[in-house]
């Protein structure tokens, strides 16, 4: 066995040419982040800039006002936003998880090779695509425009994120947990859905949140298929007023007061957003433990 | 109470490669055999196949017949059930890493869809005194993740996890190699005590461990049974030339 020199060799004091590397280095990661933050919080501040004089009480529960008048809200358009993105949700995420699930622990064959071929395919379509797939398959049959209709196309959208990071989610999982498993004579199935599952909960729970944020503020595919609309509607049926699609409609608008009410909607949009994502993951994490990772 | 072990004419396969020839072995109730040998030798792939974990790995196979007590393994039995009944410990420890210390050692009960509370608390309780832990994590049980342990903590918590279940059998693959002197020293006593519930099988490289711990040993080179028999026979007059280069350290 060779062994270890008594005498330590004297290393050379860290020059200032690698000290000034260093601090370059660092200076520039630095620099890269504020490049990433920038834009966010520029937006957002313009966004409140433009938007928070016209946010009062009567915009937030009252319907939009007829053209020319004054006053009106958003109201209906929130509450419709809020209906869509749960319509696609409860169809894209069961979906989006389900074959993720199925590509990380079954998938390692062709068919699975398909499939995250086409996830990866789908995810690249631009959204106004969707929308049309989603006016012919739902709208054209059902024969008018609907809410059902806008949470199909946003479901499609969000599928394929969703997908892809539960399986990488579940493929970070390491082989040692699942063999732990089935040792204990836990079925296939079980394993996957209680031990499996619900380790990488945290990162299948970003995948879905970073799916729903996508979507939420999405205007395309929402255009010809929840059309809008100017009152008040509850019925899956009926087309339905969308946050996007007022702030849309009154951006284009030839009126001030309009305009005004786009940015408070698109100020509202985002603090709706931001709050889900917020809610869901404080609501993830009350029940994790102490240590665990 | 332990049973028997019988095994004859074990082959496995990893795909093409052959992994076990022509395995047959013996191994008395309430004993704990040893199976040592080099690195790649198959004594992991020979635990893994009792309790037919071998086949979870892809395009995995194995031939053979293998008897615990009255249950044959490889015929008429699903794997599910098998595992039920023969416990295993892994070389290293990998508790539920979002489960409490409690689920840890709950879950092969309860994803069973065993649920009673109480029987759970009883079991829970016992299975960690059993695996003498009970004393350092009774005041934590259900707030503390199994990840938070120490190494030595949570490999004595996987034991824990696998009696829970009541197994005939407990297999050892490796259970101290990453763990240090003292927490090494814990597991080897809980083998001792162990032994009187269940058969062990427990696979080493670690000779004098095989020594302290086992009755029996088996010596494994190149994916077949080189000699098997008493501990002090293997370690002192070994039958085999091979088994007697490889304990004097002359190769592996």
């Amino acid at each position: 066995m060779p062994e270890m020199n008594a005498t330590a060799t004297t290393l050379p004091p860290i020059s200032l040419w690698r000290r000034g590397k260093n601090a370059v280095v660092t200076g520039a990661a630095v620099g890269a982040v504020i490049v990433v933050l920038a834009p966010l919080v520029a937006i957002f501040g313009y966004l409140v800039y433009k938007g928070i004089g016209s946010i009062n009480w009567a915009f937030l529960t009252q319907i939009p006002a007829g053209p020319g008048e004054s006053g009106g809200g958003m109201a209906n358009a929130i509450a419709g936003s809020c209906l869509i993105l749960a319509i696609g949700s409860v169809m894209g995420v069961p979906i989006g998880i389900g074959a993720g699930i199925y590509l990380a622990e079954y998938g390692r064959n062709r068919f699975g090779d398909v499939i995250r071929f086409t996830a990866d395919v789908l995810n690249g379509v631009p959204s106004i695509v969707v929308g049309i797939v989603a006016y012919a398959i739902v709208v054209v049959t059902q024969g008018h425009f609907s809410a059902l209709a806008g949470g199909c196309a946003l479901a499609i959208m969000m599928i394929p994120t969703i997908t892809r990071t539960t399986e990488e989610m579940l493929l970070l999982v390491p082989n040692v947990v699942r063999e732990a498993a089935y040792g204990l004579g836990v079925s296939r199935w079980r394993t996957t859905l209680s031990i499996t599952l619900r380790t990488a909960t945290s990162g299948v729970i970003t995948g879905v949140m970073l799916a729903f944020a996508r979507v939420a503020g999405e205007t395309a595919p929402l255009l010809f298929t929840t059309l809008g609309n100017q009152y008040w509607n509850w019925k899956l049926n009926e087309p339905t007023a969308a946050l996007s699609l007022q702030v849309f409609s009154y951006a284009i608008s030839p009126y001030e007061e309009w305009h005004r009410q786009a940015w408070a909607g698109a100020l509202i949009l985002i603090v709706l957003i931001v709050a889900a994502v917020c809610a869901v993951r404080i609501a993830a994490s009350r029940g994790t433990l102490k240590g665990a990772n | 109470m332990g049973v028997g072990i019988q095994v004859e004419k074990l082959n496995a396969y990893f795909g093409k490669t052959q992994a076990l020839h022509d395995i047959n072995i013996t191994m008395a109730a309430n004993q704990c055999t040893a199976v040592i040998g080099p690195s790649g030798c198959g004594k992991s792939t020979f635990v893994r196949c009792l309790n037919r974990m071998h086949e979870t790995v892809p395009d995995a196979r194995a031939t053979g017949r293998v008897r615990i007590g009255e249950l044959d393994v490889y015929n008429g039995t699903s794997a599910v059930a098998i595992r039920r009944r023969i416990g295993m410990v892994f070389q290293k420890p990998n508790p539920f890493p979002t489960m409490s210390i409690y689920d840890n050692v709950a879950a092969g009960l309860k994803l069973n869809g065993f649920h009673e509370r109480k029987k759970l608390d009883e079991i829970v309780e016992r299975s960690l005194q059993l695996s003498a832990l009970w004393n350092e994590v009774k005041d934590h049980l259900k707030k503390k993740s199994g990840a938070s342990l120490s190494g030595g903590q949570q490999q004595r918590l996987c034991i824990a996890r696998a009696l829970a279940v009541q197994p005939e059998v407990l297999l050892m693959d490796e259970p101290c190699s990453a763990l240090d002197p003292i927490s090494t020293g814990k597991i080897e006593e809980l083998i001792f005590q162990l032994k009187e519930r269940f058969t062990i099988v427990i696979v080493t490289h670690n000779m004098q461990q095989a020594s302290r711990v086992a009755e029996f040993t088996g010596f494994f080179l190149l994916g077949e049974l080189i000699e098997f028999d008493k501990t002090t026979k293997i370690f002192t007059t070994p039958s085999d030339k091979r088994t007697e280069d490889y304990i004097t350290g002359r190769f592996g």
